[in-house]
């Protein structure tokens, strides 16, 4: 029953994620005075791509051909260790939070292989910076998620959930700072603005789309799909782990139903803040980026420190 | 009967040593068989031609070198048999041969610690024994005679076994030296190019140096016991001073063999020239040998830890990790690239061994196995996927003569297994999931979240920083793996050897790598397997175990409690494969979106050419400006213009050399100062009779003078 119960958690999950990058667009062309199209738009963008048969380069190899299947199950895997309307569900001791951050290594490996794989410049300039963007991006991801698995003494999400939840709404000065280093970090991985510009094709500029430009048809609508995913789950992240309020802790339907409302509300509020910051904001220089990534390591580092110093029990 | 296994393993190795300086004795072996025959006529007629056909002009060699490999391979065999029955006998077993002087008899003792490294050895040099006929096939008998490199390899490997089994300074050190020494002359195998024969120097002096110091430790200890058996030198007492003098001469002579910043040099110089099977039981098994020793000589010998020692460890071997690997990424020379990321992982075993020290001196044996358990851990993926990796460039460079990957490319379709192989290596080594090197560093993570335990303020905020410290170190090799697969196997091919390549014939050689690619996969899925046996080791070595040993099952790992952390790869595995299966099967149903292959998108100019790709430089670039101090950098740029006003680029000229801060910082000073105390003491030597003749009367007065 549990099983059954995390199965359809992870494919509410996935079915959600091109929802919520509508709901962002949608908000972003109202913020810009544009005319926004249905927030269901990426299904059908989805659907039409998987109905289209994919244009493959001659020069591509089996490595091209797999990356997408790869890249989406490495981004479902990760969406099946985050507790989305309930805690407690199986799939989530099955690895914890630093097994999550591998899933995302391995999609990106080989994302930035099958980048290198045509052998053109843009696949090659798009893997090496976003190999770049992610060794840097990492260390600041996990100095935040230490700040909470050591205030919670676990690294397994579901627990660390039913932490927060137990401790009461406690502003504590770590969460704080480990809640702007995910934020921040959340942004470059996710290849928002102000890292990178998910709708640009500027060879000087783009990142993602510079991997990703030979890939058409079902390989595309995979890399879409995971990438949308993977947005979702960075916002159900700081969503449940910094407001968990709301979360199903029991599994009855009432509870799951209440639990579904309450990510949905937070995650909709969330698409809201980001849409404000990609429009107030211009993309940075490339380099700039090891700044704004050493600044949200700097954030996680003092929330580390002041849990040390101000809050451990010691 | 364990240690029989022990003593066959390191007989057989020598014994292949001693069979390849048969090599040129075709003549008298002949002779002996005939006569031998002559002797027994009735009963050998069945061998006579089995005889003759191995002894055939043609023949021998080749059979030779097959007998060598093949007693190699058994001796791998009956090393990883031993060690897997004193690890599940948890015995602990003590002989001593009276070999050496007659009043030292050779102590040997085989416990668990050594069962392990002799699990480590035994792996490895099974697969080298695979692959090695046919790598050495390709040298030409005259210039690199196969009886030099199969006599050093054959020492070099029961000197490594020795090591292990040692139980007293003595015979440590004897063991010690033949592992350097046989080493040494593997690295100067190809000596007529001088780089070489530099590099072999280089190590040799190293070696010696840390040898040096190894002796010294031994005998600070050694000073406070009544002998030099390693019970006699468990049992002394030491002062907190003289046990950390100790602990640095120790950490000074281990680490040099180890490889730790900033004593790490040697490792790019001498991994690149050696054969690559050498090299990869330099990289995949010397070293580790080297974290055995310094593991007995600290957690056994001496005993006591302090938690001063273990952030030396975890502050070394920080650097070790992020030096490392940020130099393998700017390599062109694939061995050399290698090499680093073997400073790179053994920092990182040094970081966890660090972790697991502060942990026991501060009363949590516990968190101390835990740490200890990933060290080890990390020691043995190390071996199997740098093993891999180091086979795998063998192999590349016996296809497409070429190590430097700037002109590589294209490989995947050449040498689709091959490139399969060192996937995995690559994906092992970039510590994915469901790969076993993942399963290590997430074990170490673990033993860094623990730091609430601790008292100390200072080690709570340092251990977290290394801890991302140790991310960073993942991401960057990570992007240095991506890297080495993607110019090497993808993309077109950068040069006319690489275009041509084809995949590799020699089953044994694919076998070899076959070995270790699966073992790799198999211990990642299934980590569990390992993780029992080295928490014997802990058991026997720390006196504690990690917590419950049934959350150690065959499918959960949950080091401390299920509470805390679980990570299930076999579900994850699981996981996986439906989730891509799912989407592949509802993507590929209707036939009639099968894909169509087309020529690349070339922005509409036409003529890609494989110049346009990425190369190494380029893919580094980014990482080359924003880490711009850790290397030295000469970066230049000549372009020749022509045309009116000289505005047109005719051709440009790129240059790019990345020195290690090392040699001008360390080891050009101590050249330097060697050289002028050399002069300073050369003073005195004026050439003349006269003046040497008042030396020795002088000396003379003064022994006089002291005696009396």
């Amino acid at each position: 029953m549990n099983w059954l119960l995390a199965v359809l958690q992870t494919m509410l999950f996935v079915a959600l994620a091109p929802l919520l990058a509508g709901w962002l667009k949608c908000c972003k062309c109202r913020l810009q005075n544009r005319k926004a199209p249905s927030i269901f738009q990426p299904y059908r963008d989805l659907l039409k791509l998987t109905n289209k048969q994919p244009v493959v380069a001659k020069q591509a190899s089996w490595i091209f051909l797999i990356a997408p299947y790869i890249i989406f199950s490495a981004t479902v895997l990760a969406a099946t260790v985050v507790p989305l309307i309930a805690v407690d569900l199986p799939t989530s001791a099955s690895a914890d939070v630093i097994v999550m951050v591998g899933f995302f290594a391995f999609a990106r490996f080989f994302l930035a292989l099958a980048g290198l794989d045509i052998g053109t410049a843009f696949g090659g300039m798009g893997s090496s910076r976003e190999m770049t963007i992610s060794s840097l991006a990492e260390p600041a991801m996990l100095m935040a998620i230490f700040t909470l698995t050591m205030a919670a003494s676990t690294t397994n999400l579901s627990f660390a959930i039913g932490h927060v939840l137990n401790e009461g709404f406690v502003l504590r000065p770590s969460f704080v700072f480990a809640l702007a280093a995910l934020i921040l970090v959340a942004i470059a991985e996710t290849g928002r603005i102000p890292v990178d510009n998910p709708a640009t094709h500027l060879e000087l500029t783009m990142i993602h789309e510079a991997m990703i430009l030979e890939y058409s048809g079902r390989h595309l609508a995979l890399i879409e799909w995971a990438s949308q995913v993977k947005l979702m789950l960075y916002g159900v992240l700081i969503a449940n782990i910094f407001f968990p309020w709301g979360i199903a802790e029991t599994l009855g339907a009432q509870a799951l139903g209440y639990g579904l409302l309450a990510i949905m509300g937070k995650l909709a509020l969330l698409a809201i803040f980001l849409a404000i910051v990609e429009t107030l904001f211009a993309k940075m220089r490339l380099f700039r980026v090891q700044e704004y990534l050493s600044f949200a390591y700097l954030l996680g580092l003092l929330g580390m420190l002041s849990h040390i110093i101000l809050e451990a029990s010691r | 009967m364990i240690l029989v296994l022990a003593y066959c393993a390191v007989l057989l190795s020598f014994a292949s040593g001693v069979l390849a300086l048969l090599m040129h004795q075709r003549h008298n072996l002949l002779a002996l068989s005939r006569y031998w025959l002559k002797k027994s006529p009735e009963s050998n007629e069945k061998y006579q031609s089995v005889i003759d056909n191995s002894l055939e002009e043609k023949q021998f060699p080749i059979f030779l070198r097959q007998a060598v490999f093949v007693l190699l391979g058994f001796s791998g065999i009956f090393a990883v048999l031993a060690g897997m029955s004193v690890l599940t006998s948890k015995e602990i077993i003590t002989d001593q041969i009276s070999l050496g002087l007659p009043w030292l008899p050779w102590h040997v003792r085989f416990d668990s610690l050594s069962g392990f490294f002799f699990l480590i050895i035994g792996i490895a040099v099974s697969a080298v024994s695979l692959y090695g006929p046919g790598y050495v096939k390709s040298y030409d008998e005259n210039h690199h005679p196969f009886a030099a490199l199969g006599l050093f390899t054959g020492l070099f490997v029961s000197g490594m076994l020795l090591v292990l089994l040692a139980d007293d300074a003595f015979f440590f050190m004897i063991a010690w030296e033949l592992m350097s020494v046989a080493s040494y002359f593997l690295v100067a195998f190809q000596h007529e190019n001088p780089a070489n024969r530099r590099a072999a120097f280089i190590y040799l002096l190293m070696a010696e140096v840390g040898a040096l110091a190894i002796i010294l430790g031994f005998g600070v200890l050694a000073s406070f016991a009544t002998g030099f058996t390693f019970d006699e030198l468990r049992a002394a007492e030491l002062s907190s001073t003289w046990a950390s003098i100790a602990f640095v001469l120790a950490l000074t002579g281990f680490g040099m063999k180890a490889g730790i910043v900033p004593v790490h040099v040697w490792l790019p110089e001498a991994h690149p020239v050696a054969p690559s099977h050498i090299s990869a039981l330099m990289s995949g098994v010397m070293l580790k040998v080297a974290i055995y020793g310094l593991i007995r000589f600290c957690f056994d010998l001496i005993g006591e830890v302090h938690w001063q020692w273990g952030l030396v460890l975890l502050v070394l071997g920080t650097f070790s990790a992020l030096g490392g690997i940020l130099y393998a990424m700017m390599q062109p020379n694939l061995k050399r690239l290698l090499a680093y990321s073997s400073v790179e992982n053994v920092g990182i075993i040094f970081m966890v061994l660090g972790l697991s020290m502060i942990f026991m001196a501060n009363g949590h044996p516990q968190l101390a196995a835990l740490g200890f358990l990933a060290a080890l851990l990390h020691a043995f993926n190390h071996a199997l996927f740098k093993n891999l990796l180091f086979l795998g460039a063998g192999i590349i460079h016996h296809q497409t003569h070429e190590l430097n990957i700037d002109m590589m490319g294209g490989l995947i379709k050449r040498m689709p297994q091959t490139s399969m192989l060192f996937l995995v290596g690559c994906m092992s080594i970039s510590s994915l999931p469901l790969f076993n090197g993942f399963v290590s560093e997430w074990l170490a993570f673990q033993t860094a979240l623990q730091v609430d335990v601790l008292d100390n303020g200072v080690l709570r905020s340092l251990i977290p920083v290394a801890a991302a410290a140790l991310a960073l170190t993942a991401a960057l090799a990570a992007a240095c793996f991506v890297k080495v697969f993607g110019l090497i196997f993808l993309g077109q091919p950068r040069s006319h050897h690489s275009d041509k390549a084809h995949e590799i014939q020699d089953k044994g050689m694919l076998a070899g790598s076959m070995l270790l690619a699966g073992l790799c996969f198999l211990f990642g899925i299934f980590p569990g397997l390992i993780i029992t046996l080295i928490n014997g080791v802990a058991g026997q070595l720390l006196g504690e175990t990690l917590p419950n040993d049934a959350a150690l099952g065959w499918l959960w790992l949950a080091p401390v409690s299920a509470k805390q952390a679980s990570y299930a790869p076999p579900l994850v595995l699981i996981g996986a494969l439906i989730a891509a299966g799912v989407s592949f099967w509802y993507l590929r149903r209707n036939p009639s979106t099968v894909m169509r292959r087309a020529e690349t998108w070339d922005c509409g100019f036409g003529g890609l050419t494989s110049k346009m790709q990425y190369s190494s430089s380029a893919f580094t670039m980014p990482f080359r400006r924003i880490f711009a101090k850790v290397w030295m950098i000469d970066e230049q740029i000549d372009k020749d213009m022509q045309g009116a006003m000289n505005q047109d680029v005719a051709a440009v000229r790129y240059h790019l050399q990345v020195q290690d801060h090392s040699w001008p910082r360390l080891y050009q000073p101590i050249e330097r100062g060697v050289n002028n105390t050399a002069k300073v003491v050369g003073r005195i030597q004026t050439g003349n009779i006269r003046t040497y003749l008042g030396y020795s009367f002088a000396t003379l007065i003064l022994m006089l003078w002291v005696i009396s």
